[in-house]
């Protein structure tokens, strides 16, 4: 990586964070716990970066290390949405 | 080259979407559809990775992703609500430990197999991500210990504690620059892992049960950053996206918890807060509090004649259970024409928002739900408010007593209704260890016993009264 492409990438970092700011702030309280795992499941973004290092064909400790991430962000991901749908879920109005 | 534009677009669409999806999630009417799109982001994401590193091949993937997707789904389908604050430590720690990982085998790959020289931005960033990860993963096991009871959810304190966190931290910097001039040292990297796993430890220890809200949106910001530093890592701009709005979502989160509590950020971030508890106790101890008991029918007479009614409740409802009865109650009150509303306080239960997830796997409409700005001038106009399973964030000595460790801590004004009940098992302290005067004061009446047993039998003779 080159100091061009680090700049490109900080740029995006303080561009993202300014929308998440403006985003988030808004949130009323009653959304909190959803939005925090909801939030927590995003995180496991990571997923994309364990990909990759599980990647390679032979094995290594390098490919050992991106499958134990692999596990641990995929329990992240898929079990932050499932709980923040069901919390959702349980979200009524009144019945008129 | 066209597959790889594809593949920079594909994600350029995932980060709009969790984009649109955090917006989404803001909102009450569309916050479930918002966490399907940020789940369609995250699919594409994924999609396009495996595509992308030509890995569908490798059954040893699928595997792994199909094991955690399994044991992701069975655990988030069987976790109590009353436990969502301990799920979210533990995700948070394995989304923290996923960074620490990737970034360690990056490091491995880059110094050990390959043998490669690695350039210092790579470097730093592989620190970065290591260090963030590491405080993120035991930061948040330590978290989860206390919610959970396994370990002391007092505040532990030991002298020097700050001193020996700042040596730790000059220690890790130094070893990472140690890593950065010098990659082929491994030594170096396990130096920093292990002392940055430390400092998670050494720095949620300190912290008492009662700031657990804080500490738990601290710790999401964490995760969120650590998926950051893996996207410099590997030059990766989704990453940093998703990861930069988990960031600010997590500190404005903290924000606001901080802001309920009446205790700075900078407070926090440096750790060692939450000690008030102990000392509390002593300062508050004056004069005996004298409390009027109330039974019942006596209780349930109240309520029959009242013709508003707010209910402030606490974490201790939900322990007890009682949500479900206090719908009841609810529903046979305004069955009867009186109004019911109930008073949010911002660190109700355990984590942000949690007391109206609570409240909702109960059936109440969230429309009921009122912030404490908003509900607050309405107490004196109220017959009567119910106190149930709450303590600290009513008590009054938050604005009358200088001395009080909670001392300017935004409260809601229960006492300036005509009638305060309060259900409470026994006289014991709040979670902040502080004897509260309002169960002293004249309008102040006290319906001992567990909140579940009590309110049913309140709703029964409800019930009795007026007729369905």
């Amino acid at each position: 990586m080159n100091a061009e492409t680090l700049i490109v990438l900080l740029y995006v970092l303080v561009l993202a964070s300014f929308v998440g700011f403006e985003l988030i702030s808004k949130v009323p309280p009653t959304l909190h716990t959803p939005l925090m795992s909801g939030s927590n499941a995003i995180s496991g973004i990571t997923i994309v970066g364990a990909i990759v290092a599980a990647g390679p064909d032979t094995w290594s400790v390098s490919k050992g290390l991106g499958i134990a991430a692999l596990l641990l962000a995929t329990l992240n991901v898929v079990g932050g949405y499932v709980v923040t749908d069901r919390m959702l879920q349980m979200f009524k109005k009144k019945k008129k | 080259m066209e597959k790889d534009l594809l593949i920079r677009i594909a994600y350029l669409v995932a980060s709009v979407l969790f984009i649109v999806g955090i917006k989404m999630l803001g909102k009450t009417s569309t916050a479930r559809k918002g966490n399907t799109l940020s789940a369609v982001a995250m699919f594409i994401a994924i999609v396009v990775t495996l595509l992308d590193s030509q890995v569908l091949s490798l059954t040893e993937i699928f595997v792994t992703i199909l094991v955690g997707s399994a044991i992701g789904t069975i655990a988030a389908r069987r976790v109590e609500m009353t436990s969502m604050p301990e799920m979210v430590a533990i995700f948070n720690g394995f989304g923290g430990a996923a960074s620490v990982l990737v970034a360690a085998s990056e490091y491995w790959r880059m110094a050990h197999d390959a043998g490669m020289s690695m350039p210092v931005v790579v470097g730093v960033t592989i620190v970065i991500s290591v260090i963030i990860g590491s405080v993120t993963l035991t930061g948040s096991l330590v978290a989860f210990g206390k919610l959970k009871g396994l370990i002391n959810g007092r505040a532990i304190v030991f002298s020097g504690q700050h001193a020996i966190n700042a040596i730790l931290f000059l220690a890790v910097l130094a070893l990472s620059v140690l890593v950065v001039i010098d990659p082929n040292m491994e030594i170096w990297m396990v130096g920093v892992l292990l002392i940055a796993l430390l400092l998670g430890v050494l720095t949620v220890i300190p912290i008492g049960g009662a700031d657990m809200p804080v500490v738990i949106s601290l710790l999401n910001s964490y995760s969120g950053i650590a998926a950051c530093a893996t996207g410099f890592v590997l030059n990766n701009q989704v990453l940093i996206i998703a990861g930069a709005l988990v960031g600010a979502s997590g500190i404005i989160l903290t924000q606001i918890m901080c802001k309920a509590m009446n205790r700075s950020l900078t407070n926090v971030l440096l750790g060692g807060f939450g000690q008030t508890g102990g000392a509390g106790a002593a300062a508050g101890g004056g004069e005996e509090i004298v409390v009027k008991e109330v039974g019942v029918e006596e209780s349930a007479m109240l309520f029959e004649s009242a013709s508003s009614v707010i209910i402030v409740p606490g974490y201790g409802m939900a322990v007890a259970q009682a949500q479900h009865v206090v719908r009841e109650l609810t529903d046979v009150l305004e069955r009867n024409g009186t109004s019911v509303k109930f008073a949010i306080h911002p660190v109700a239960g355990r984590m942000p928002g949690h007391m109206n997830v609570l409240l909702a796997e109960a059936n109440i409409p969230y429309d009921k739900l009122i912030e404490m700005d908003q509900i607050n001038d309405e107490f004196a106009n109220t017959d009567i408010a119910l106190i149930i399973g709450a303590n600290d964030v009513v008590n009054p000595a938050a604005r009358t007593n200088p001395g009080s460790p909670i001392y300017g801590m935004p409260i809601l004004n229960a006492d300036k209704a005509r009638t305060v009940i309060v259900s409470k098992r026994g006289m014991s302290a709040g979670y902040a260890g502080i004897e509260n005067e309002l169960f002293g004061y004249p309008n102040c009446l006290m319906l001992f016993g567990d909140a579940k047993s009590t309110m049913t039998k309140v709703v029964s003779e409800l019930k009795e009264a007026i007729p369905a």
